[in-house]
């Protein structure tokens, strides 16, 4: 009999959570266990570790048993994209201010979009950016550079 | 009577300008944000808290409050317009409001369905009032056994609530408990599995999760099949039901508020489980069941009132135990303790006036819900018109800006991108994140409180069955996982989930 995966989400979570429980045990092993009269810091983490690793486990298993539909396709597109507008906007925010930071995630962002039109993209940075100065910087006070330290230094 | 002048102080606190003031400001933006398709409570909240950080806690409180009722009638108004629900419990108020926006009858779904949510929770703030003072006074007699105990029938009740495989629900939430123990242990001082990172000292923030789980990972998502979504905005023309309608709609928002008050105070989704349940009620005893899912008004009335009864409702095991039943109620908490109060029994009898100033404020919510959203409902509509492709890149500048004020520090916004990434991931696999964020913020709670009760029994883990109201949630929490595991409930749980998809 060939092992095929015929439940695939159960399959990756099974070793999302067998991958999560494993780095949580080998970090753990840096704390002291404790006793259970005197836990410590790594008592309660271990034992969820050893609990998720289970579970884990038994999904990974039932997704060679018990049939689910397949996963549809990611959008790589999408994920990338956004998560690195999240990442420019952190590098940015207080490198090259406000301004700047916000029209980079705008604009790597809604590139993500297949209805992205760069005269479009460029008009909307440009509000976004002076309305996020206006209203976060200069109304509630949220300490932002508007340009930051690349200019100022 | 003591109930009177309670709510009496309630009123005085929360009817005053100021917090007459921040509690329309909240349910104004509340609903702004809400309407936004693919932006649920939870995000609009998480999104709007660090505006709340400058206020006292009181009106901060009010205006969070407000933003909840707002953003939950948001949901409703997409979920009837463009048949986009903004989180689970309207799903069910999509089948037959939109239906019956496809009908023209779009401003009669509207206004039903802020009729019966301003029913509903005047109702349930007043089961609230009622409820909570014993409520608190059992829960002031509790030990960190007990307390130990209700989370754990918490977190079981949310694995059998949650959508999808139950196995996977029960692996996120011990992922929620573990993500919750990162950063210092209180007891010995040690940063626990913080790479170094001097952020994370202080552990992961909560906001940044739910922000990332929910806001960011939602984007993602709709960013996968864009081209296919036709929007059709239906036109809001003729707001008042008639006078069939309102006959129609007196029996199931009664009925919706009972159930939904009932079911809100269950811990793990109380609001999803009540709308779907009131709509279940209705169709089962009307006497026209074929009209639903084609626009029958009450399926309408009964979920939207359920839900609106249940999200208040859900407040009291927040209130009473400082315990979570929901992410929403999750994120309140978090909210609380940024203001300096720890939410428990203890909250009502040091600080009534922040108490009662709650309960009388979400009246006022309520009320000031339908007030504004009436007449506003035109531009609620027009915002719907708005392309995802312009909307989303200023829901992503906000949450990061959101999420960088938390703490002035980038690194916040990169833990955003992260939870965006994980969100998404699961919600691929389908993996229910609102378990995992349960876990999240138990999971700090449920160490300390094992911790304190085996130090207080030398180590005996048999504390936990001893203590008869400890033993008795520890019952209904195996009851309740192996009826799940009972083939016939199994069935049951499947069918509804499957209904709503």
């Amino acid at each position: 009999m060939r092992l095929s995966i015929r439940n695939p989400a159960d399959f990756w979570s099974g070793l999302l959570f067998l991958a999560v429980a494993s780095v949580f045990l080998w970090i753990a092993r840096n704390y002291d266990f404790g006793t259970p009269l005197r836990m410590g810091p790594s008592f309660f983490p271990v034992v969820l570790s050893v609990v998720l690793a289970g579970i884990g486990l038994t999904t990974l298993l039932r997704s060679f048993a018990v049939d689910d539909a397949r996963l549809d396709g990611f959008a790589l597109k999408g994920l990338a994209l956004v998560t690195l507008g999240s990442i420019l906007f952190g590098v940015l925010i207080e490198r090259a201010g406000i301004i700047i930071a916000v029209s980079a995630i705008t604009l790597v962002s809604a590139y993500a979009s297949v209805k992205f039109a760069w005269k479009q993209g460029l008009i909307m940075a440009a509000l976004l950016s002076a309305f996020c100065a206006l209203v976060f910087v200069y109304g509630l006070g949220v300490p932002m550079p508007i340009l930051g330290s690349w200019f100022t230094d | 009577m003591d109930i009177l002048s309670n709510l009496l102080l309630g009123f005085q606190t929360a009817g005053s300008f100021l917090s007459l003031g921040y509690c329309l400001i909240g349910v104004f933006l509340g609903t702004l944000i809400g309407v936004l398709p693919g932006l649920g409570p939870v995000a609009t909240i998480a999104m709007l808290l660090p505006a709340t950080f400058g206020l006292p806690p009181v009106s901060a409180l009010i205006m969070l409050s407000g933003i909840y009722y707002g953003a939950q009638y948001g949901g409703s108004t997409t979920a009837i317009l463009i048949n986009l629900p903004g989180e689970s419990s309207s799903v069910i108020t999509a089948l037959d409001g939109y239906a019956m926006a496809r009908n023209g009858r779009a401003g009669v779904a509207l206004a039903t369905a802020a009729i019966g949510s301003f029913f509903a929770g005047t109702v349930s703030t007043l089961l609230l009032a009622l409820a909570a003072p014993p409520l608190a006074q059992v829960a002031l007699k509790f030990g960190p056994p007990e307390y130990f105990s209700l989370m754990v029938l918490g977190l079981s009740a949310s694995v059998v609530l949650a959508h999808g495989s139950l196995l996977r629900a029960f692996g996120m939430i011990v992922f929620g408990l573990l993500l919750g123990v990162v950063g210092t242990d209180p007891n010995s001082a040690v940063q626990r599995f913080t790479f170094g990172i001097p952020e994370l000292a202080d552990g992961i923030g909560f906001v940044t999760v739910a922000m990332g789980m929910f806001g960011v990972g939602e984007i993602i998502r709709n960013l996968e099949n864009e081209s296919d979504r036709a929007v059709f905005v239906s036109k809001v023309t003729n707001l008042m039901p008639t006078r069939e309608d309102w006959r129609r709609i007196v029996g199931p928002i009664l009925r919706g508020t009972i159930l939904g008050s009932a079911l809100g105070i269950l811990p793990g989704g109380g609001a999803m489980l009540s709308s779907f349940a009131a709509y279940s009620v209705e169709k089962k005893i009307s006497r026209r069941p074929s009209e639903f899912g084609k626009g029958a008004i009450e399926g309408v009335a009964a979920p939207e009132s359920a839900n609106n009864a249940g999200a208040q409702t859900s407040f009291i095991p927040m209130l009473t135990l400082g315990i979570p039943s929901n992410p929403v109620m999750a994120l309140m908490i978090g909210a609380l303790i940024i203001h300096g109060i720890q939410p428990g029994p203890a909250v009502m009898s040091q600080q009534p006036a922040l108490f009662w100033g709650i309960i009388a404020s979400m009246w006022i919510g309520n009320f000031f819900l339908i007030l504004l959203n009436l007449p506003l409902v035109g531009m609620w509509a027009k915002m719907l018109t708005i392309p995802y492709h312009i909307l989303f890149p200023g829901i992503m500048v906000f949450c990061a800006i959101g999420v960088f004020s938390l703490n002035n520090t980038s690194f916040d916004v990169y833990l955003m991108a992260v939870f965006g990434l994980l969100g998404y991931v699961f919600a691929k696999l389908k993996c229910e994140p609102a378990p995992m964020l349960l876990g999240f913020i138990l999971g700090p709670m449920m160490e300390e409180n094992l911790r304190r009760s085996l130090t207080l029994s030398r180590g005996d883990p048999l504390v936990f069955v001893k203590s008869p109201i400890s033993l008795t949630m520890l019952i209904i929490a195996l009851l309740a996982l192996l009826m799940v595991l009972l083939p016939s409930f199994r069935k049951t749980r499947e069918d509804a989930f499957v209904e709503e998809d």
